[in-house]
């Protein structure tokens, strides 16, 4: 990085000469207004509201296409001046917004964007009050562009973010501008519905509101929602979110700013699921009787909870978590079948094949989303990141985009928004190191999917995979290419407590066989089938396919309803926060189960959520320590390369075979019902 | 107003012909590997000729596939340059320059004869024969008023010689292309009236003066 002298408004500053103008006058906290210009997104300089005054320069200056490296020096030698609040400057802004003014409708009163908007917003301050148009204004066709993104063409301005990002991030090109002058539009070809699981990140781009969110239509006004900031708990990423609420309803949410995670971009999944929180509520609980759900009081459900703990034996009762419980929920869930007895419980309800015996480098996303930029190969087994993790994987492709990046794929075959050199579909080709042919890359990335380690074979598998990371030198002290791509946001937090099931105990797959267990409580599971015979305890906050077989139903909360801690795939600890209370009679899933401990007489040790943490934390470390793998790792790693299995022959196939439908709030969500519907029509 | 689309009345699949593909090959061959978008007008254009004059969802479909490009892309330019025709055209596609100097020399009144023969700007005649559209200047302004028909370039019309033009069009006469008050090219339509004294005349002898009988 190299600092340049610049005069601005009068007075020196040095500046990063690598940026443009706007950004550097940005860093010393001068604003510039702008619309088309997006840091995340390629310059196309096509709205010039950032204009600005460069002395010297015949005529005022785009300051998001003008590098600081382009500006010249006085006559004298003296540093290039610009001045940014002169009256050449605040005359080019006026009349750049007077223009898309001109044709801009006066709608805001009835634009799902205003309080939002920076066409409102800039207008406030860098426009005039009036009008010289007295024309006609130009009125433009909306387009129906699927069922996430509403359209009101006429009020586009033709930025172009949203065309760019559905180019270059999003990587599947179906918007663009046809037409010119007055009649340039923005559209799909011919209205097709979008096909990107990034789409709904065109709203938040979108400057004015052109494009909208669908689902969220009328429903609210930014300034009368609480904002809440939480994490995203539909994948394994953790994308940093925002919970907008208003009153005791989850009104939308947004995507947070997080560099090391998701930039700014969250999947559709993740933006589109709140109508899932308000369908299919668990809300009071309900006890079986005659194979008929009955609801009950809390007390009547505990103390038919209790009275099936005390009849069976402590060996025949088992728990499986699932795939969005909290830290604290395992945790305090782990703790009550310990004080039980018990050590039957596995948080892998997809019968995952990791396990805690090879250390926290076996199970996590090691080199981490942002070392996928250094990544210079990446070997992608058995998974689709596109669908397992649609921000992931726009990481992936901005890192090819950048060039010299070798990807080759053994698995199912799919558009992933990049190209890849496709090996084959049988995992035996992963005995072949020739053939996956990533020579000469230093820093590769071993990308396991959570279909390749649920199958019976998973271990072989990830060993031999292990084997060719240590041998290719992509696992060495500064660099540990291992990368599991976890899909279930509750995975590696509950490896890290250890909720699995010690060598004498029953597993997951062990105990939905039925026989095994004569109780089984299920904290949120629903991806699992349990057969008959086993007598079901329901923790959870969704009627789905848990809630369906269950026997007592005790009633839970969401991830918008609670607090809580989730590690994501890199081993990263984030919070949630409760933004709004759950329904009805549901209660923290924590609490029941303190609940049920000291109606048990076995309370567990603590009385809130600050002292459960207290000692969460202080029995297991790992949950702290984002990559911080000890530093046995190599050993660890090696050990595992050592175990020897046989890989069988059929094929890698992805497990999740929608994306818009892999956890029971997502079950439960019209719009994601609507999306999958879209989206099968299409294939 | 003038917003652009195209036309998916007809199903009609597009195909290139073997020696039209070769020319699209030829084009695309002037870029370097991998930039074959490049060629895109050029394609479009062989396309447009050879879907009588007009490019159809098919046709912009097909060379989409033929470039490698997203369909959105192709559209983009197909929309943007009015020589793309979106709807289907006549066999002989007339385009009338309406701007100022070929208006001031009376495309008005070929505008009249038009409406008359053929109907309002953008009609197509039932049997498919004709079809006109206003255009901004074609860079003939000094044989001002003219029109293009399909390739060609008819000027210095007035109205007779344009009901002319369009009579053995309908009849499948041959027309003749240029001026069509006798000049060639862009000559000064009457005798020079400036530049007229002797030493300008001895300098102009000197000269080979173009087209000048
Ligand atoms: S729709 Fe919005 S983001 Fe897209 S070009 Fe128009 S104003 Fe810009
Ligand atoms: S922000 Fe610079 S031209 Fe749009
Ligand atoms: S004005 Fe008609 S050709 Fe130029």
């Amino acid at each position: 990085m190299q600092d340049t002298k610049l005069i601005i408004d009068e007075k020196e500053y040095m500046v990063n000469s690598e940026l443009t103008v706007i950004q550097a006058l940005e860093d010393i906290g001068i604003e510039i207004p702008r619309f088309c210009f997006h840091e995340k997104l390629s310059i196309a300089g096509n709205c010039r509201m950032c204009l600005i005054e460069v002395v010297g320069a015949p005529k005022p200056a785009a300051s998001c296409h003008l590098g600081v490296r382009d500006l010249r020096p006085g006559p004298n030698g003296e540093p290039p001046k610009i001045n940014t609040k002169s009256q050449v400057a605040k005359k080019a802004q006026k009349g750049a917004m007077e223009f898309l003014l001109a044709n801009h409708p006066l709608d805001c009163p009835i634009c799902d964007q205003g309080g939002e908007c920076d066409l409102q917003d800039q207008a406030m301050k860098y426009g005039t009050d009036k009008t010289r148009f007295s024309e006609n204004k130009r009125a433009v066709e909306n387009k129906d562009i699927g069922p996430l993104v509403k359209t009101v063409m006429t009020r586009c301005i033709h930025c172009t973010r949203c065309v760019r990002f559905s180019t270059e991030v999003a990587g599947v090109s179906e918007l663009g501008a046809t037409g010119r002058g007055e009649d340039m539009e923005i559209t799909t070809y011919l209205e097709k519905a979008m096909d990107s699981e990034l789409q709904g990140n065109v709203i938040d781009l979108c400057p004015v509101g052109a494009l909208t969110s669908k689902p969220y239509e009328f429903k609210a006004r930014s300034w009368e929602l609480t904002k809440t900031e939480s994490i995203d708990v539909m994948d394994g990423l953790g994308a940093n979110i925002r919970i907008d609420s208003k009153g005791s309803e989850v009104m939308r949410i947004l995507p947070r700013f997080n560099d090391d995670i998701n930039e700014e971009w969250i999947s559709d999944k993740a933006r589109f699921i709140w109508d899932g929180l308000k369908a299919q509520r668990l809300d009071r609980p309900y006890i079986r009787i005659n194979n008929k759900l009955r609801e009950v009081s809390w007390s009547e459900a505990i103390d038919a909870v209790i009275e099936k703990v005390n009849e069976t034996a402590p060996q025949k009762i088992g728990c499986i978590s699932g795939d969005m419980s909290t830290a604290e929920e395992m945790y305090s869930m782990k703790k009550l079948m310990d004080n039980i007895g018990s050590g039957n419980y596995d948080c892998r309800q997809d019968s995952s094949k990791l396990s805690i015996d090879y250390g926290r480098a076996s199970y996590i996303f090691n080199p981490t989303v942002n070392g996928i930029e250094e990544a210079d190969g990446i070997v992608i087994i058995g998974s689709n990141p596109r669908i397992e993790s649609p921000v992931l994987n726009a990481r992936i492709r901005k890192r090819w985009l950048t060039g010299n990046l070798k990807v080759s794929l053994i698995g199912e075959e799919s558009d992933l928004t990049y190209p890849y050199n496709f090996i084959g579909n049988n995992p035996n080709l992963i005995n072949d190191a020739k053939k996956i042919g990533l020579d000469g890359c230093k820093k590769i990335i071993w990308l396991v999917g959570e279909s390749v380690i649920s199958r019976d074979d998973g271990l072989p598998i990830l060993s031999k995979v292990v084997e060719h990371a240590l041998n290719s030198g992509s696992i060495s002290d500064d660099w540990n290419g291992l990368s599991i791509l976890h899909t279930a946001a509750s995975r590696v937090a509950g490896l890290d407590i250890g909720f699995v099931p010690s060598v004498d105990s029953l597993s997951a797959g062990d105990m939905s066989n039925g026989g095994e267990t004569d109780l089984l409580f299920l904290l949120g599971a629903d991806e699992i089938e349990i057969s008959k015979g086993t007598y079901v305890v329901y923790v959870g906050s969704h009627g789905d396919i848990g809630a369906n077989r269950a026997d007592i139903i005790l009633p839970g909360s969401c991830y918008t309803e609670k607090n809580g801690f989730y590690v994501n795939t890199e081993g990263r600890l984030q919070e949630i926060n409760r933004a709004v209370f759950p329904p009805g009679k549901a209660k923290d899933d924590w609490s029941i189960l303190k609940l049920i401990s000291d109606k048990l007489n076995k309370p567990l040790d603590f009385i809130d959520i600050h002292s459960l943490r207290k000692i969460m934390f202080h029995d297991c470390p790992n949950l702290l320590s984002f990559q911080l793998v000890d530093d046995q790792y190599h050993v660890n790693l090696k050990k595992l390369a050592s175990t020897k299995g046989v890989i069988l022959d059929n094929s890698l196939d992805i497990k999740i075979k929608d994306f818009y439908m892999t956890n029971p709030i997502a079950r439960a969500s019209k719009v994601m019902a609507n999306c999958s519907i879209q989206k099968s029509k299409k294939q | 107003m003038n917003v652009r689309r195209i036309d998916l009345s007809s199903n009609e699949e597009f195909l290139f012909t073997d020696e039209n593909k070769d020319l699209a090959s030829r084009e695309v061959a002037k870029y370097p590997e991998g930039r074959q978008a490049s060629a895109i007008i050029a394609v479009l254009w062989i396309a447009q000729k050879q879907n009588n004059g007009w490019l159809s969802e098919s046709a912009i479909s097909h060379v989409s596939n033929f470039l490698n490009m997203q369909k959105i892309r192709t559209l983009e330019i197909a929309t943007f340059y009015t020589m793309f025709n979106l709807s289907p055209v006549g066999k002989y596609h007339i385009q009338l320059c309406g701007t100022t100097p070929c208006m001031l020399c009376g495309a008005e009144s070929l505008k009249k004869v038009l409406n008359n023969e053929i109907g309002e700007v953008g009609s197509l005649t039932k049997d498919n024969l004709l079809s006109w559209v206003e255009v901004e200047c074609l860079g003939a302004c000094c044989n001002a008023p003219m029109v293009q028909i399909n390739d060609y370039y008819y000027e210095d019309l007035d109205e007779t010689s344009f009901k002319k033009i369009i009579k053995d069009l309908k009849s499948g006469k041959e027309i003749k292309t240029g001026s069509y008050k006798g000049r060639l090219t862009s000559e000064p339509s009457k005798d020079p009236i400036i530049l007229l004294d002797d030493e300008i005349e001895k300098i102009n002898i000197k000269r080979i003066k173009p087209g000048l009988k």
